[in-house]
């Protein structure tokens, strides 16, 4: 099976998410918790970045993912975005 | 998806296998920024973990591992640590695992300062076995044994580890993952017996005989009852009931424990 077609990418000028559906287990953490509201729950409970305009870049939604499957890119600068470098200083 | 810290997983081995909104996951996903942070090399990193859905863990990530026995991650650890002191160990125990039938041995890996990092994924509940209650199942809670509330004291494994002679400990929750991420930061950097509580959510065998049957009604409920220790200080002795303090409350340089036998050898050598 071609699992590539489930990788859901929402795009606009200074925002990139990604949702990987193979790996997402529709727990609602990043919806619920996204400051923002961009995502809003799809039919299978996967996030859609409906309201991707509105994204902050906090990395939140891709922090407390305990699935690995949501990750946020903010386009213009090319940055780490794996380590959320502003909470790991002291 | 995440390259910078997907290079550390056995990909092979995902999706994982714990349930939707299980907080392992987040709290793995911590470690590891944690340690793609410091720039440490895989091989250089020995993980250890016990029993448990929390020990897991190790059989997901591509460094040196070790899944052992329930409750002995630390005598292992303590034994790869003696035998090549230069290693990274790091030890990942749920609290059952930790503070139960490991109880011992985490005291008396407080006691010696040995240079490892526990890490303490506290779900507050036997996960694995189907929620049994675990010495930190909060007073009043339920669990498949406490079927009319749990009548124990509350473990604050902090204050047993720090009395106990460890050089860090810190408490922090799945809710503030950044936080998390900086305490095992600091823990993996500090030479000594460094403790890095997490509170944790188990929505299937915590959640749901506690009405917190979601993920999402579970990490409101871990935010509701975590308070800053700057905060929990001031509180009345009444206001602290079912709450837990969060921050750093220890972090000390002393005598580490593969060093004083490493001194000794060449003493008497
Ligand atoms: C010597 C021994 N006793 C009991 C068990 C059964 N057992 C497996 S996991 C577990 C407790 C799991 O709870 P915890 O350590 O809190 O980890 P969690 O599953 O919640 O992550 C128990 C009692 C065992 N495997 N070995
Ligand atoms: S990065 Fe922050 S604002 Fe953007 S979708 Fe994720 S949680 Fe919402
Ligand atoms: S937090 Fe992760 S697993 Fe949960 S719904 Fe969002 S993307 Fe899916
Ligand atoms: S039983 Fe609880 S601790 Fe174990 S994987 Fe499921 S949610 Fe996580």
């Amino acid at each position: 099976m071609d699992k590539k077609n489930n990788i859901k990418v929402y795009k606009n000028e200074k925002t990139t998410i990604t949702v990987n559906e193979n790996w997402c287990k529709s727990c609602g953490i990043c919806i619920h918790f996204c400051p923002k509201k961009v995502l809003v729950s799809n039919e299978k409970g996967f996030p859609e970045a409906k309201n991707i305009d509105d994204c902050i870049h906090c990395n939140l939604c891709e922090l407390r993912c305990p699935d690995f499957a949501i990750n946020v890119k903010k386009n213009e600068i090319a940055v780490e975005h794996s380590v959320n470098q502003k909470g790991l200083e002291d | 998806m995440n390259n910078s810290i997907t290079q550390y997983f056995r990909k092979e081995m995902f999706p994982h296998i714990w349930c939707p909104g299980c907080g392992i996951g987040i709290i793995l996903g911590a470690i590891l920024r944690a340690i793609h942070s410091l720039g440490w090399e895989k091989d250089d990193i020995a993980m250890v973990s016990g029993i448990g859905c929390s020990s897991r863990i190790t059989g997901y990530v591509d460094f040196n591992t070790m899944n052992t026995t329930h409750g002995r991650a630390l005598p292992f650890a303590t034994g790869i640590k003696m035998a090549n002191p230069s290693l990274k160990v790091i030890t990942v125990m749920g609290d059952g695992d930790c503070a139960a039938i490991g109880g011992n041995h985490f005291i008396h890996s407080a006691r010696r300062n040995i240079d490892i990092t526990a890490i303490i994924i506290n779900n507050m509940i036997y996960g694995m076995t189907g929620g049994q209650y675990s010495p930190l199942t909060p007073t009043g809670k339920f669990g498949s044994t406490a079927p009319y509330g749990n009548i124990d004291q509350t473990f604050d494994l902090a204050a047993l580890a720090a009395s106990a002679g460890a050089s860090y400990v810190s408490r922090s929750t799945i809710f503030d993952v950044n936080q998390a991420t900086r305490f095992i930061k600091k823990a993996l950097l500090k030479k000594g017996f460094s403790v890095v509580e997490i509170i944790s959510d188990c929505p299937i065998s915590f959640g749901r005989i506690n009405q917190l049957r979601t993920p999402v009604q579970m990490l409101e409920w871990i935010k509701n009852i975590t308070v800053p220790k700057k905060v929990w200080d001031k509180l009345s002795e009444e206001e602290k009931e079912g709450k837990f303090p969060t921050g750093e409350f220890l972090d000390i340089d002393i005598p580490e424990y593969t060093e004083r036998y490493q001194e000794t050898c060449n003493r008497i050598q």
